[in-house]
């Protein structure tokens, strides 16, 4: 029969099948950006998958971005400074560390990495209150690096860029450039980075994801609604939301909904444009183990 | 350099020097993981020993948090639901996943690529707007699916009622993590070598016979991989039911899961000695539950 790489014989019963679970897994999101263009009473009165006769999609934007003295914006602004340091620093710091540990001997290399290895399994959440526990002995909480500072460690990460760095750089590699003199810092930033930077995007990528969408971490860390990244911020309308009903919180139905829109747009762009690099480095993980 | 290191051979000299290299690079990963991780859970380990009294103050009590966790019924109730949620959601999650990323592979669909990355979408939506999204489309005011079966007469299921509430849950989850999966199993599937194939071909197996005697076995790692992350997905499951919880309050109580529990009882009760036993404890299960799975997996294999 056929491979994957040469299309052979196509299936339309297939190919329907998989049509109708692409709807399930789109139509919540159609519905989102059809309700982004509704006022409180049209999502009330409304078939809530088609539109409404006006469109108020430019309004519920504009209001978004007005409301409570422009917090929204902040909340953005928030969760990038976050998810963009986060990101950087856990895939620097395990680009280091699976360099170290794929291309280096030394006493305990072994024990080491099963250490950081069995971590992989020790739940974030489960970790979320005694991190909490710690930095409010310390005066970190209600700061911005109590959800940046447990995010830098990705042990997944790390085992990932061992993985990938096993293979990408390859010994004799290194060796030339022993022997022409360079230290082994300069190896590793002119000579191996270039290597690892698929792997370097990959863990990049998926941890801005995870720091990004991360919801646990701030709503115990952080109670100061300045500091709060977006997903907590829209937690905290939907609350509104709900307690007030139809009535007094009526307007913030909108809100709560075009401001969820507005929070997934650069992500789902961020991942069809850097598709390459997540789709190798998740095979990475599963062929390997 | 002094003498005693020219004593050195030279190939040792050498390799030592390169040993301290490999230190030095892991060492950045290896501090901030003793800082946030090694360190918060002995604090945790060592603050579950203790326990406050509005008398007395802080007072050592040994292993009284455990034994106390291990007959909570509100504990033991939310470990229960989130075992059922993960023997019924997780089996669903993957299968769907298996079955895409074999479609996928098999070369026999057209629009592929709108496939893929249409299914793989909802996992770059935030828990938080994937939960309060379905939480919406669920509702009985404005939810469309409460919509339609007025259109048609019926009444609506309510599915944010006590019945339904785990399925609810298990639908949000499913949606956002199936295509996550599926680019696992996928990534993995193409990296196994089309020589097989063709050869299986050649003997005369066809495309069901490829997919269960050749892919499905190579798939084994990865498949291990996507089955060990749902056992910690599910067994602390938080964000979803935290923000359904709002629209039903009497279904969803504060011990619906175990990690709700935790949170409840360290900011809401103010028990922090006994939260941090109770996340100890949750910790372990799932390593627990991780290891069992790892090992009845290895075991049916040999």
């Amino acid at each position: 029969m056929t491979t994957e790489r040469l299309p052979g014989k196509r299936s339309p019963l297939l190919t329907l099948a998989m049509l109708a679970f692409l709807v399930y897994f789109l139509l919540p999101l159609f519905w989102l950006v059809v309700a982004s263009t509704k006022t409180t009473g049209e999502l009330f009165s409304s078939f809530g998958l088609w539109f409404a006769d006006d469109f108020s999609l430019p309004g519920n934007i504009r209001d978004v971005f007005a409301a409570e003295n422009g917090v929204y914006g902040r909340w953005l602004l928030n969760t990038v400074v976050y998810a963009v340091v986060s990101a950087g620093g856990a895939a620097l710091l395990a680009a280091l560390g699976g360099y170290g540990f794929a291309k280096f001997r030394f006493r305990g290399n072994n024990a080491l990495f099963g250490v950081v290895l069995g971590s992989i399994m020790v739940p974030s959440t489960a970790l979320a209150i005694p991190t909490y526990l710690v930095f409010s002995k310390i005066g970190l909480v209600n700061t911005p690096w109590a959800i940046i500072l447990p995010s830098l460690v990705n042990p997944f990460g790390l085992y990932l860029m061992r993985v990938y760095a096993e293979d990408a750089v390859p010994d004799g590699l290194i060796e030339a450039a022993r022997i022409d003199g360079a230290g082994e810092f300069r190896i590793f930033w002119q000579v191996a980075m270039r290597l690892l930077a698929p792997g370097f995007v990959t863990v990049l990528l998926f941890t801005l994801v995870a720091t990004w969408n991360n919801y646990f971490l701030p709503l115990i860390m952080l109670n100061n609604p300045s500091l709060y990244p977006v997903t907590v911020g829209l937690a905290n309308w939907a609350a509104q939301a709900s307690m007030g009903g139809g009535g007094s919180g009526g307007n913030v139905l909108p809100l709560v909904v075009t401001g969820s829109l507005l929070s997934i747009v650069p992500l789902v762009i961020a991942f069809l444009m850097l598709q390459r690099y997540w789709q190798s480095g998740l095979g990475a993980g599963g062929v390997k183990q | 350099m002094s003498t005693v290191t020219a004593a050195v051979p030279r190939r040792r000299r050498v390799a030592s020097r390169r040993a301290a290299a490999g230190y030095l690079f892991v060492a950045p990963f290896l501090v901030v993981f003793v800082a946030m991780l090694v360190v918060p859970l002995a604090y945790a380990g060592y603050l579950s020993l203790f326990r406050e009294q509005l008398i007395g103050g802080t007072t050592f009590a040994g292993l009284d948090n455990y034994t106390r966790a291990l007959t909570d019924d509100r504990l033991l109730g939310g470990v229960a639901r989130v075992g059922a949620f993960f023997a019924i959601q997780v089996p669903i999650m993957l299968g769907l996943a298996l079955f895409f990323a074999l479609a996928l592979d098999s070369g026999a669909l057209w629009l592929s690529r709108v496939l893929r990355l249409g299914i793989f979408v909802p996992y770059a939506v935030p828990s938080v707007v994937a939960a309060l999204m379905w939480g919406y489309l669920y509702g009985p005011d404005f939810g469309p699916i409460a919509q339609l079966f007025d259109k048609v007469g019926w009444d609506a299921p309510n599915l944010l009622g006590a019945d339904l509430m785990l399925g609810s849950l298990a639908n949000v989850v499913t949606w956002e993590f199936t295509g996550y999966n599926m680019i696992i199993l996928y990534a993995a599937l193409r990296a196994v070598p089309t020589e097989l194939y063709e050869a299986a071909a050649v003997d005369g197996a066809g495309a069901w016979r490829i997919a269960w005697s050749i892919k499905i076995p190579a798939l084994r790692p990865a498949l291990m991989l996507t089955l060990i992350f749902s056992v910690i997905g599910s067994f602390q499951l938080f964000n979803e039911p935290q923000l359904l919880q709002r629209l039903a309050p009497n279904v969803i109580d504060s011990a619906y899961t175990p990690n709700l529990y935790a949170y409840s009882l360290a900011f809401t009760s103010q028990d922090v000695n006994y939260a941090a036993a109770v996340s100890f404890l949750l910790g372990i299960v799932i390593v627990a539950v991780s290891y069992t799975v790892q090992l009845a997996a290895n075991r049916r294999r040999s």
